[in-house]
């Protein structure tokens, strides 16, 4: 059968390292610095929360936004962390994760031709869905700018047909986050040009060395915000697939449109758990971010004294450092290290061609198997250096 | 808790140096804490957790909580009786409770038998002692913070954004 699919999907790109991604997953006793979600298991107060919600029966739909209790305990939870207005009734959709948020956001917002900017590295998903939904991503380098986006990189890739700017931060895969001042060096020029911004915070809780400032707080933002964040990251809940999207009215009513005939919504007993989550978890979640904070200390000073420099990441659990010296790519670099030394790491150019010449390496892994990779990725830098000689 | 304690708890085996490291600390900073929390008691001991379960012809196989109901001492409260019954080398551990019995008493013995003449002979012939009730553990499933299971296998894609 022939044109089976459609030219949309077709001119979707694949993944470039679907091939290594395939020799990583086919390899047994890897270590594997190349993974995107926490080590921890879900607290066990919320897992339990989920069991006896079912023990109950709740096996049903719940309302296309989401259950009111979710909702209700999300706006009090960001009052009191964020000073964040948001109304439960008509400011609020619960999502499947910050991915279908993204999703709802881009399709809620664009016009055909609409341009999206994103700074870039990035997350894999920003440009094929801003793709998808008919608009046209516009990709900034941000490797000369420690991988910041400039006020002046943005106003610069701003024209009438542009829309909106997907930013992420903490962001994954660099670890990098925006102080007060900088977020409000980019809110001036997205009010300036009447732009959407779309923020994926979903690392947010995961930040370090100062406290994360949601977009959405910021003078005069919130308007111009659509906040996506989610449980997957901060509560180590990935596989239950809950996030949230927050905006104006109009926006969130459009998203919730999409929503209702395509997802319907999101499975309650990840809803149940998810509620929980923001009463009973304080504790745990806390031990992990130190947790995280210790391991992240470690891994960027270990890097740096074996010569792969790398910059200190303000949150998330990835470090991004450069490979240029070894002469490889980031490709080679990825697919020589596990093949010698069996040790899995993202290749710097799954997040774009501007992250060629870095690896991600993520340290949501025991303090164990960080020490034991990091080893054999000494080893592995020796032996290149050897062999130029 | 202070965040030295808490690195150390999870790994007893962690040096000044790694945990200096990893708090953004200077080495000597952390002995010295750590030398205060020995001299002042907050920690004890450094040890592993063992799965005795997994250890064959072990002398301390076999654990028993015993109840004991104390008549206390002039001048002394409990503490003289508790302090008698605590020396005892096969006692592993040893609290003041409140409720219906007054003190838990945690014996450790190669067998049923050892455990049992230990009750027998030396712990219910004190005075003072008024009665004792023993409950023979039958498993462990957590001691500690640590569940004594078998290492489980990774349930996390090994790749993945």
């Amino acid at each position: 059968m022939k044109n089976v699919t459609s030219k949309k999907v077709e001119q979707m790109q694949p993944s470039g390292i679907r091939a290594f991604f395939d020799l990583v997953l086919g390899m047994k006793d890897v270590i594997s610095l190349g993974v995107g979600e926490p080590d921890f298991v879900t607290p066990w107060a919320i897992r339990e929360a989920g069991i006896y919600s079912l023990e109950q029966g709740f096996t049903s739909y719940t309302s296309n936004k989401g259950l009111y209790k979710l909702r209700l305990g999300l706006s009090r939870y960001l009052k009191a962390k964020h000073e964040l207005d948001y109304s439960p009734d008509e400011e609020m959709l619960i999502t499947v994760g910050v991915s279908e948020g993204l999703d709802l956001a881009l399709r809620t917002i664009i016009n055909p031709g609409d341009k999206i900017v994103v700074p870039q590295p990035s997350y894999v998903s920003y440009g094929p869905v801003t793709e998808l939904a008919g608009g046209l991503p516009i990709y900034i380098d941000t490797t000369k700018d420690d991988f910041r986006l400039t006020p002046e990189k943005l106003e610069k890739a701003i024209d009438k047909r542009t829309r909106g700017i997907i930013l992420n931060y903490p962001t994954n895969p660099t670890g990098i986050s925006y102080r007060k001042k900088e977020l409000v060096a980019l809110g001036r020029v997205i009010l300036k040009h009447r732009l959407i911004c779309i923020c994926d915070e979903v690392y947010g809780d995961l930040t370090y060395d100062f406290e994360h400032i949601p977009f959405a707080g910021l003078d005069g933002l919130k308007e111009n915000t659509i906040y996506l964040n989610g449980f997957s990251k901060s509560f180590a809940m990935t596989g239950w697939r809950v996030g949230f999207a927050c905006g104006p009215k109009d926006i969130i009513a459009g998203m919730t449109k999409i929503h209702q005939y395509t997802i319907m919504c999101v499975p309650i007993t990840s809803q149940m758990a998810a509620a929980e989550a923001l009463v009973g978890a304080k504790k745990p979640v806390e031990e992990m971010k130190r947790e995280y904070r210790r391991r992240r200390a470690f891994v960027v000073e270990e890097l740096n004294q074996m010569g792969l420099s790398c910059h200190n990441p303000q949150g998330a659990f990835y470090v991004f450092p450069l490979i240029k010296k070894t002469g490889l790519s980031s490709l080679e670099f990825s697919q020589k290290l596990l093949k010698e030394e069996k040790v899995a790491v993202v290749p710097g150019t799954a997040f774009g061609a501007s992250g060629e010449g870095y690896i991600r390496i993520s340290y949501a892994s025991s303090m164990e198997s960080l020490k034991e990779a990091l080893e054999r990725i000494k080893r592995f830098l020796g032996r290149i250096k050897n062999a130029k000689k | 808790m202070k965040e030295i304690l808490e690195v150390l708890e999870k790994d007893g085996r962690a040096t000044p140096e790694e945990i200096a490291r990893v708090l953004k600390k200077k080495p000597q900073e952390v002995r010295n804490a750590i030398k205060k929390y020995e001299k002042e008691g907050v920690i004890l001991k450094y040890k592993a957790v063992i799965n005795k379960d997994l250890v064959k012809d072990e002398d301390r196989g076999l654990r028993a909580l015993i109840e004991v109901n104390i008549i206390p001492q002039k001048d002394a409260g409990f503490d003289k009786i508790a302090e008698r019954i605590y020396s005892f080398p096969e006692v592993a551990s040893c609290y003041l409770i409140s409720g219906t019995y007054d003190l838990l008493v945690i014996v450790e013995g190669k067998n049923i038998h050892t455990v049992s003449s230990f009750v027998a002979e030396k712990l219910s012939c004190l005075e003072n002692v008024r009665g004792t009730t023993t409950h023979f553990l039958l498993k462990k499933y957590k001691e500690d913070g640590v569940i004594l299971k078998h290492r489980e296998e990774n349930k996390r894609i090994a790749i993945s954004y």
